[in-house]
């Protein structure tokens, strides 16, 4: 399955204005090749402002290519992209001021505590002022939960701990995006559900949030929007509610008559699987009641009957392929 | 964000370790002498058969010393290290994305190289002096031409040395530079700097090559001691400064050309 869904609900209007921009993303045929090989091709990403997009792809996918390019750090062998309203790369040092990120990782001076190392990097850009510098660090690291930690050295940080302090710099500045690559990385339960409360709370404030994760239950308990990549390439972009409504919905009939219920079923133009005491079917245009009332009709003591919505893995699965190994 | 970077690199341990094993030489140096009862013959190093008479010496002979060898390599680490460590931490994207800019990254980077080279320098020569003066009599400086000028002036001219040899320094540390910003594993810029500098010494040693020696960048290296005539001779120098000048021209620009426009992937 193939599908590309591009029905994103925003206003279509196109300015160029920064503050007026529906856009918070928007790449257009955005290539980069590594050698022969299109590492993503083609990608025309848009990101509504105010939304909390969830980027999603198998591992290889291109997607921390296309974060490196959005954010500058490497240039597109074709395409454009803006952000906020500005092309990157020319009009970085307008733009990032106002992008929080974490790219691959945090990535921190091991021989600094996790305070000094904020300071350092705060130091490095504009509109890091001196004189608010400790109270932001403060609260930041308070943000994050990292204030017990911030005097000790980020070499004697944990995974977990890591990614705090890589989420506190990027939270260290007044931002209206974020640019988040696999923000829950290595955290602990308690830590994963900490920064799903957070983003929600930063796009409750109007920041756009652009999450890259593999959990996909994550995404779908905090994204509005998702875009999912395979190798390179967009294959869909969307609302969540979109992209889901898209996909199957699945039918479960818990009985005890298994073969009456599949061939009931069958009957209907529909294709049963059962186990020992259940039969499954991909509902298409079928109202589920009155597939319910024919089960009845044919005799199937129907125990349980249940509508599954297909999750965001399910529909990440059916567009990107069952297939374990990295792509490429 | 330079005195940020300042502070940043001389707080480090590693700087400190460095900086106490170029204060080391000259001190390891002047005691033997002290111990030994003098240089053995008239063979040694320029400067060396002075300290014994006059301690301020020691500075000089420290920097001739330390000025083939372990000057350049504690350079070569510093600023071998100056980008291709932070790529290799990983900071170095995160500096770009702050955003940092990279010319101003750069131009940073290269001025806490600067920084160092004159503060190596600097330990190198204070440590000699210091040591030579507690451990041998002080008085008026002979020049190499024979003459003596005040401890003061002879003094002056001491540190006007060690202000050339921090200069002398600086096409090398930029070579250094330009090696840093092509890979993201600071031993391989250090590495290549401490070859092209090896490479460099070797061509130098080889006559049928004298064509080429002018060019080579540790050429002048010693011309420093052209300040310790009573009439100073500025010719080798100001070549000197020129080759250097334009060592730092070039491999600045191909630094700049190649930073300012890479992919970062670390």
């Amino acid at each position: 399955m193939n599908l590309a869904v591009r029905t994103v609900d925003s206003p279509r209007a196109r300015t160029t204005h920064a503050a007026s921009s529906p856009w918070a993303i928007r790449t257009s045929a955005l290539t980069k090749r590594f050698g022969p090989i299109a590492v993503v091709d083609g990608l025309d990403l848009e990101v509504p402002t105010g939304s909390v997009f969830g980027f999603l792809g198998p591992n290889g996918s291109g997607k921390t290519t296309t974060i490196r390019m959005l954010l500058g750090l490497i240039s597109p062998s074709e395409g454009e992209i803006e952000l906020l309203g500005k092309p990157i790369p020319s009009a970085s040092a307008d733009v990032l001021p106002a992008v929080g990120a974490l790219v691959e990782g945090p990535a921190f001076y091991p021989w600094l505590t996790g305070r000094q190392n904020l300071q350092r990097i705060d130091a490095a850009g504009p509109l890091g002022e001196r004189r608010t510098r400790q109270s932001r660090i403060d609260i930041a690291l308070e943000r994050v939960g990292l204030t017990a930690a911030a005097g000790k050295k980020f070499g004697a940080y944990s995974l977990g701990m890591r990614q705090r302090l890589g989420l506190a710099n990027a939270l260290l500045r007044p931002r209206q995006l974020l640019i988040l690559d696999e923000p829950t990385n290595g955290m602990d339960p308690q830590g994963t559900r900490e920064i799903r409360h957070l983003v929600r709370e930063l796009a409750a404030d109007g920041t756009t949030v652009f999450l890259s994760s593999h959990l996909l239950a994550e995404i779908e308990q905090v994204c509005t929007h998702v875009a999912v990549m395979n190798l390179g390439q967009l294959l869909a972009q969307s609302s969540l509610a979109a992209l889901q409504a898209t996909a199957a919905s699945r039918l479960r009939i818990d009985t005890d008559d298994v073969a009456l219920a599949a061939q009931v079923l069958a009957n209907c133009g529909l294709e049963a699987s059962t186990t020992a005491l259940s039969a499954f079917a991909d509902l298409q245009n079928q109202a589920p009641h009155e597939l319910c009332r024919m089960l009845v009709d044919a005799g199937v003591r129907v125990n349980g009957f249940v509508v599954e919505r297909p999750s965001l893995e399910d529909t990440f699965v059916a567009l990107t392929g069952e297939g374990f190994d990295v792509a490429r | 964000m330079l005195r940020a970077e300042l502070f940043h690199l001389f707080r480090r341990r590693r700087v400190h370790a460095l900086l106490a094993v170029l204060a080391l030489v000259p001190i390891a140096i002047v005691v033997s002498l002290k111990f030994s009862g003098g240089p053995g013959g008239g063979d040694g190093p320029t400067f060396l058969n002075q300290v014994t008479n006059n301690g301020v010496f020691a500075a000089l002979a420290a920097l001739t010393i330390s000025l083939p060898v372990f000057l350049p390599l504690a350079i070569s680490i510093v600023a071998g290290d100056s980008i291709a460590g932070e790529a290799g931490l990983g900071t170095l994207r995160y500096l770009l994305v702050r955003p940092s800019g990279r010319s101003r990254l750069l131009a940073v980077k290269a001025a806490t190289v600067i920084a160092f080279c004159f503060a190596a320098t600097l330990a190198v020569a204070v440590a000699g002096l210091v040591t030579g003066s507690i451990l041998f009599p002080v008085g008026r400086v002979t020049t190499l031409s024979g003459d003596t000028l005040s401890l003061w002036a002879g003094i002056v001219r001491i540190g006007g040395a060690a202000g050339l040899v921090a200069l002398t320094l600086l096409g090398l540390a930029a070579i250094a530079l330009f090696a840093s910003t092509l890979t993201d594993v600071p031993v391989g810029a250090m590495g290549a700097t401490l070859g092209i500098l090896i490479l460099s010494g070797v061509l130098d040693a080889i006559p049928q090559l004298s064509g080429l020696h002018p060019w080579l960048f540790t050429h002048g290296w010693l011309s420093f001691a052209d300040l310790l005539r009573t009439h100073i001779t500025w010719t080798a120098i100001d070549k000197n400064l020129a080759l250097q000048a334009g060592y730092v021209a070039v491999f600045a620009s191909a630094a700049w050309a190649r930073f300012t426009t890479r992919d970062v992937l670390a």
